[in-house]
């Protein structure tokens, strides 16, 4: 079966995610067309989407602008997976936590944008994550928080008692950048529930 | 079941940090601004970044004499101002400058030629830094000799404060042109062409492989127009720098975000004019070819 595959493509680190869906769906034994979505009328063909890394300002003020927005709502409605990272979380939440950025409420949860700082204090690590068998290669980059998480919302990794990954089902949504290593075990949890 | 985090490993300024943070740009619009209002406007335009400047690149042409970092104390109201990255501009060569910017809290450094160079003969060693760099270049050989010194991002060296895009396009038909020639050679043939080029070779031989830039490509210098900006998106840069062409406009708002969307829509021509459709005048600009060799940025620091 082939499988069409969405990255939210306004702006931000979109091939990298497109390799790591590519890797993912290799491995589990599925072929998959990566789409890169800029404009309306996409969405609705695709099976799976992610929501990169990159400036969420700028990515949620074109995704409301190009009328994106109400259609990765809809994906979302329709039990279709979705994976955001750092950027793509604080889009994904239900408070952004800032007037600057109007998220869309996929997920029951706010966050705190730059929660851990400037570039220079950006970091790599190895974290556990549930469901994950190997300590995850983590990347956080001027990475939000986690603040406030919702009922049924399940907690899959924490960093410094900072809770940095979640999953609201159908969305798997991280603080850090999983598509900047060529592990794609997060990819292969968000799309395929396991790895 | 939730973990805990392995705390005992825990990098910071490592290559895949600060590239990291240059992919993070990508898609996006980085404009120069010179104090927090202007800083305000070009987040709200949808900016994924801006330039803290004491002046933007065309009052620096205008107005002559030594053209230095900013003062720390502006860049540091600009960095409360706004939510998005703020990166800062260091003279090449100049250490202490770039030092400073680090400290401040200055996202990413840009290494420019806009500013007076500070060493005829030496970039500064980026490697030893946690902030990441940007450099500008006019082909190759020298993006890869700046990449060596420890770039995570490269910026063609399009002639800055003019509002002529035609060397922006210059230098990335060099830097494209050369790497397509390095996909079609031998090992043997790439390693003569580093020699010839002064380029590491290491470096050489991951571009020819991957064919492409092994950090990200922005484009700067010149571009002052929607269509501009589009241009050098169809010529493959990852991104725009945009420096006077904002507040050099008539309308900076329109300005600015019509160049955002134009980003977005590159590919699509009908888009591309409803959006360059009533945004007002661009920056008067000058010609490129109506300046003296000697009067060009873009030789400063090879």
């Amino acid at each position: 079966m082939s499988l069409t595959a969405g990255v939210i493509a306004v702006q931000g680190d979109v091939a990298e995610h497109a390799g790591a869906i590519e890797r993912a769906t290799t491995r589990h034994g599925k072929r998959v067309e990566v789409r890169e979505i800029r404009t309306a009328g996409v969405v609705p063909d695709c099976d799976l989407l992610a929501m990169p890394g990159g400036e969420s300002t700028a990515i949620s003020r074109l995704l409301h602008r190009e009328g994106i927005a109400p259609e990765v709502v809809d994906h979302v409605a329709a039990g279709k997976p979705l994976l955001a990272t750092c950027a793509g979380l604080i889009v994904a939440a239900r408070d952004a936590g800032d007037p600057r950025v109007e998220s869309l409420g996929l997920i029951d949860v706010t966050v705190d944008r730059n929660a851990f700082g400037r570039q220079v204090d950006s970091f790599e690590t190895h974290l556990d994550v549930s469901g994950l068998a190997k300590p995850f290669p983590a990347v956080f980059i001027r990475a939000p928080r986690i603040a406030e998480v919702g009922e049924g919302v399940e907690v899959l990794a924490e960093h410094d008692g900072q809770v940095v990954a979640v999953r609201d089902p159908p969305v798997v949504a991280t603080a850090f950048h999983p598509e900047l290593t060529d592990d794609s075990s997060v990819h292969d949890l968000a799309f395929f529930g396991r790895v | 079941m939730t973990r805990t985090t392995d705390l005992e490993e825990l990098r910071r300024g490592t290559d895949l940090i600060k590239r990291g943070f240059a992919r993070m740009q990508k898609g996006g619009v980085i404009m120069d601004v010179v104090d927090r209002e202007q800083a305000r406007i070009a987040e709200d335009a949808g900016a994924v970044a801006v330039m803290a400047l004491e002046a933007v690149p065309a009052d620096i042409r205008k107005r002559g004499g030594v053209a230095r970092m900013a003062d720390p104390g502006e860049i540091r109201e600009i960095i409360d101002e706004v939510s998005i990255p703020v990166m800062g501009k260091s003279r090449i060569g100049h250490t202490k400058e770039a030092e400073i910017l680090e400290a401040i809290g200055v996202d990413m450094i840009d290494e420019s030629e806009v500013l007076t160079p500070a060493d005829d003969a030496y970039h500064i060693d980026k490697r030893e830094f946690t902030a990441p760099y940007v450099c500008g270049a006019r082909n190759l050989g020298e993006a890869l000799r700046r990449i060596d010194e420890g770039a995570a991002m490269i910026r063609t060296k399009g002639e800055a404060g003019t509002g002529d895009v035609n060397q922006a396009v210059h230098h990335q038909r060099n830097i494209k042109g050369a790497i397509r020639t390095l996909v079609g050679m031998n090992h043997e043939e790439r390693a003569a062409w580093a020699r010839e080029h002064e380029a590491p070779a290491e470096l050489v031989h991951e571009t020819a492989e991957m064919g492409r830039l092994p950090v990200v490509n922005f484009a700067a210098g010149g571009i002052a127009t929607p269509a501009d900006a589009a241009l050098m998106m169809h010529h493959g840069c990852d991104g725009i720098f945009v420096g006077s062409g904002i507040f050099g406009a008539e309308d900076p708002v329109a300005m600015g975000e019509a160049i955002v969307d134009a980003v977005n829509n590159w590919d699509d021509p009908e888009r591309l004019a409803e959006i360059a459709e009533g945004i007002g005048k661009g920056m008067k600009g000058e010609a490129n070819a109506d300046i003296p060799e000697e009067q060009r940025l873009q030789g400063r620091g090879v």
